[in-house]
């Protein structure tokens, strides 16, 4: 604070010079203006002198009235700061008679602020933003005053352009300093502006553009501007399409993490595990408690807690899993109705006791290196976080395809699930590897709650948003086959991305879900197996 | 705890007939000083909705707690009865109706979502009930058993509309309505829409409208279309989607670089308690409007968040998870206002109760707070507030006086009102100058 006050102090005081208006040395009678301030028929003349001083203390007074923490104590004026300590307008405590830091007697009203008067204060304020230590603040105010349509603030936005370190906030200056050149009385500055608003492929300023296109009087400056205009349009066509594929394959490594899962249970078991969902919300919950104890005890080393949440949300999900199946899923092979009442009520108890045990106010923090994005074009910015999820889900099926096909672990799996008695005669544990499998499956959606926790929600009913659609994945995909699954997630996720931006209304997600859904289903009408045709235990089953 | 609290209210009562006795009044008023007067209250603690209703039910036992220190109502305590709705709307219904028939509750401090609201309505007309409401709403209701401190359209929604079309809000052109597909949003918006054109000027091309559902995850879409809506810096969104929506929606918004300066969300559903539960600092400089923030400075509210953060404390809350909200804002006051009232009308009684409701001021920790003359709603100051890096909201923006409450918007309803003072009958409308009366309409 003392820091921002200094740089603002300093930086005012260099604009003064320039103005050179105010008398040198003369100190502001901070008292006198308080007062004139707090009396509601001076308000506007103080202010208005207000505006004119460049002082710091301006600005605890300014701020003070606008909060309302500014209040009448006897004859004084006092603003009331956070700690609820009281401090004169020239930012010395208060005290009262016996020496002891003063109060506010209960009722206290603060000095009211006229409506009219709050942009006033706004606009002082905002004097000191421009210039302020936070880039984002200068950023908003620079984008602000680009908009005034103003040619007034051409000067200090040209001032703090130069000064700007931040090469972000300073093309963002820049670009608002060419949105105000559009504006200028000369048609060669306009042309310029224009010019290199078409270089940039900014849609910036696309909207002027096209008012402009119908305004301007200027034949050169309109050929500019048509010519940007389409280069800048043909720019943001391509970029949508780009766009869309991302969010098509982002979707659909969402699904498909969040289905691999499922196809192992399901897929190769043939159970219904109802549970699944909720196997997920485990996976979440143990990132969100390595969260919390790396922050209580490895604070410094906050962001690794993903490192270490990430293979652990397996390992706790499998262990869950294994419990479940050896304590009550193995009863019921075969009985797939009494399996989804059960999973779906042990569902709800994790449910339940998510909520008592942690309560709702929890949440997964994306560690410093996935939050933004890498700017792939101009505009169009792909987050580091579902950048991740699609290489997790690629990685997560690539060790899942091997593990399968290619160990001695994955051979005795696939030999159960095709045949049981055989398998079991040739002498594998079939029991042994059940359990295994399962715990496999319910391992698998432990990481992708563990990763679906960096876009999404942690709650104890996140598990009710991922049920169906894992579902429909790997029933479309095809009940017992990877490939099916993979197939079917990315078909799913593109097609229902590439269609919503196309869908008209007010509730786009929901008709573009609805008509995935309905397709969904005539596919199933037309091939009841899904995509790739099943094999397993499933398939036997249910042809014999 | 309830046991503890059980046998401070057992002392109290001692102490309270002891006063009583040695004053000397009448032996029948002594008398009924010794039964407590019985409240109930009717907050989901469990379901989807526990989240938001649970901080409301402990404010509202905590106000309790205060007027019983401070000697009760009517030298009688007052005593809460707790149901649990458990996020379902019929079992809103049920409950009340318990509370009602069974434990003869003078009044009841309940519900949150509009459906839970319009569940117990019947109930409480049936038996003649009085319910507090703290919830901001759609409006477009205006029930004689129901007093609602929420905030109405125009103490939160247009108000918020008006911040970011000023100069200090950034001059704000287009607006891009985005909520959660229910009611409060859909009626809402209706108004806005209604507000920005008639009485804004602004066309509809500049306006888009989209509803998701809940449970909504993947907001990749939406975000790009806010991005090409708002390319030129000069759209904000509108943003009524509700609880656990706004964690993806937010943590994509910041994701593709939507920060704020770039296109400021506004929103009317997320307030302290909701901010707790993401990750702030790509959400700073967000906006919200609500009638009380806890960052308000003053004495009243500090001392009110110091005694609820104690409070929590005992209750097993975190101190992250003590925080203060415009809802519980409300709900702390309304139980004042109830506990005033009985004064004033020295009695339980709903009909006299809601007589000496009328017009009634209290103090609260956004100042001044009274109910309306004629329309059952609150007239409260509106702030807006801007989201900082500690989870707090910057205020920029308060109205100098207290806003008159409008259940029926005037931008949709201009000739609607609502009047339940003598001779009034609820709902009217002004046909040449006259009170139609809808009740009579039927």
């Amino acid at each position: 604070m003392a820091v921002r006050k200094a740089i603002t102090l300093l930086l005012l005081g260099l604009w003064v010079l320039g103005a050179a208006s105010a008398a040198p040395g003369a100190q502001p009678d901070l008292d006198k203006l308080a007062n004139e301030l707090a009396t509601p028929a001076t308000q506007k003349q103080a202010l208005d002198t207000l505006a004119e001083l460049d002082d710091s203390a301006v600005e605890v007074l300014l701020r003070a009235i606008k909060d309302g923490a500014l209040y009448r104590l006897g004859t004084r004026l006092v603003t009331l700061g956070d700690d609820g300590g009281l401090k004169t307008v020239n930012d010395k405590p208060v005290l009262d008679d016996k020496g002891q830091p003063a109060s506010l007697p209960d009722g206290s009203a603060p000095i009211p602020l006229g409506e009219e008067f709050f942009g006033v204060v706004q606009r002082i304020l905002e004097r000191f933003e421009i210039f302020s230590k936070d880039p984002s603040t200068r950023r908003a105010t620079a984008i602000k005053l680009g908009n005034s349509k103003d040619a007034a603030v051409v000067p200090i936005l040209t001032r703090a352009r130069d000064q700007e370190r931040d090469p972000a906030v300073k093309a963002v200056i820049a670009e608002q300093l060419a949105k105000l050149q559009l504006i200028s009385p000369d048609p060669v500055v306009r042309a310029a502006a224009v010019r290199q608003f078409g270089k940039a492929k900014s849609e910036t300023a696309l909207a002027q553009l096209r008012t402009m296109l119908t305004e301007e009087k200027d034949p050169a400056v309109q050929r500019a501007v048509r010519e940007a205009i389409e280069s800048i349009e043909s720019h943001v066509e391509l970029r949508n399409m780009v766009g869309y594929a991302f969010n098509g394959v982002s979707l659909g490594a969402v699904l498909l993490i969040m289905s691999l899962g499922l196809a192992v249970t399901f897929g190769l078991m043939g159970i219904i595990n109802m549970a699944h969902g909720e196997m997920l919300m485990v996976g979440s919950y143990t990132a969100y408690v390595i969260q919390e104890l790396f922050s209580q005890h490895f604070a410094a080393r906050q962001d690794y807690y993903f490192v270490v949440a990430l293979p652990l949300s397996f390992l706790v999900t499998g262990l869950v899993g294994f419990l479940l199946e050896a304590s009550v899923i193995r009863f019921l092979y075969g009985r797939p109705l009494e399996t989804l009442i059960v999973t779906w009520g042990i569902g709800m108890i994790f449910q339940q006791a998510a909520r008592l045990y942690f309560g709702d106010q929890t949440s997964v923090n994306s560690p410093t290196w996935f939050r933004g994005g890498i700017e792939a074009m101009p505009g169009l910015i792909l987050p580091w976080s579902r950048i991740f999820i699609v290489v997790l889900a690629l990685v997560v099926l690539g060790v899942l395809w091997w593990l399968l096909q290619r160990t001695y672990v994955g051979l005795r799996v696939r030999a159960v699930m095709q045949n049981r008695g055989m398998a079991s005669c040739v002498g594998v544990s079939t029991r042994r590897v059940d359990a295994m499998t399962f715990a496999l499956g319910t391992g698998l959606a432990g990481v992708a709650g563990c990763a679906l926790a960096l876009i999404g929600t942690v709650d104890p009913e996140v598990g009710k948003t991922y049920i169906v659609d894992a579902f429909m994945v790997v029933v479309l995909g095809g009940v017992g086959k990877l490939v099916g699954t993979v197939v079917a997630s990315f078909g799913i996720g593109i097609s229902n991305k590439l269609l919503e931006p196309s869908i008209g209304g007010t509730a786009a997600a929901v008709y573009a879900k609805v008509a995935i859904l309905v397709a969904v289903i005539l596919f199933l009408q037309w091939r009841p197996t899904g995509l790739v045709r099943q094999r397993g235990r499933a398939a036997a089953e249910a042809a014999g | 705890m309830s046991v503890s609290r059980r046998e401070f209210l057992k002392g109290g009562l001692i102490a309270a007939s002891g006063v009583a006795a040695g004053v000397g009044l009448p032996r029948i008023l002594a008398a009924q000083g010794k039964e407590p007067i019985k409240v109930g209250v009717l907050h989901s603690l469990s379901g989807t909705m526990a989240i938001s209703e649970g901080p409301i039910k402990e404010v509202v036992l905590m106000a309790i707690d205060e007027i019983n220190k401070s000697g009760g109502v009517l030298g009688r305590k007052v005593e809460a009865v707790v149901e649990d709705p458990a996020s379902n709307w019929d079992l809103f219904a049920e409950k009340s109706k318990k509370l009602l028939l069974q434990d003869k509750v003078a009044c009841v401090f309940g519900c949150w979502t509009s459906v839970s609201r319009k569940s117990v309505l019947p109930v409480f007309e049936k038996n003649n009930g009085l319910l507090f409401y703290p919830v901001q709403y759609e409006g477009e209701e205006c029930s004689k058993n129901v007093i609602y401190t929420g905030a109405t359209i125009n103490q939160q929604a247009t108000p918020g509309v008006d911040y970011v079309m000023s100069p200090e809000g950034g001059n704000k052109k287009k607006f891009y309505l985005l909520g959660s597909d229910y009611v409060y949003p859909r009626t809402t918006n209706k108004i806005l829409r209604a507000y920005l054109m008639k009485k804004k000027n602004v066309p509809e091309a500049n306006i888009a409208e989209e509803y998701t559902p809940f449970h909504h995850q993947d907001y990749q879409t939406i975000i790009g279309k806010i991005k090409s809506f708002g390319a030129a810096g000069d759209a904000c969104v509108i943003n009524t989607l509700n609880g656990d929506t706004n964690v993806p929606f937010f943590k994509e918004l910041a994701n593709q670089g939507l920060t704020a300066d770039k296109i400021p969300t506004m929103s009317y559903s997320f307030a302290e308690v909701e901010l707790q539960t993401l990750d702030v600092k790509p959400l700073v400089g967000h906006l919200a409007s609500w009638n009380y923030f806890m960052s308000i400075k003053s004495p009243e509210n500090q001392k009110w968040v110091k005694a609820w953060k104690e409070w929590a404390k005992k209750a097993g809350m975190s101190d992250k998870q003590a925080v203060t909200d415009d809802p519980m804002m409300h709900a702390y006051v309304h139980v004042k206002l109830w506990a005033e009232a009985v004064k004033k009308a020295e009695s339980t009684d709903v009909d006299k109760v809601l007589k000496a409701v009328e017009n009634l001021q209290v103090s609260s920790p956004v100042g001044k707070y009274k109910v309306d003359a004629e329309n059952h709603h609150t007239w409260k100051p509106v702030f807006i507030g801007k989201i900082r890096e500690d989870g707090q909201f910057d205020i920029v923006k308060r109205t100098p006086e207290w806003v008159r409450p409008e259940p029926w918007s005037s931008v949709t309803y201009p000739e609607r009102g609502c009047d339940w003072s003598k001779g009034g009958k609820g709902t009217f409308d002004k046909v040449q100058g006259k009170r139609v009366w809808l009740s009579e309409k039927q």
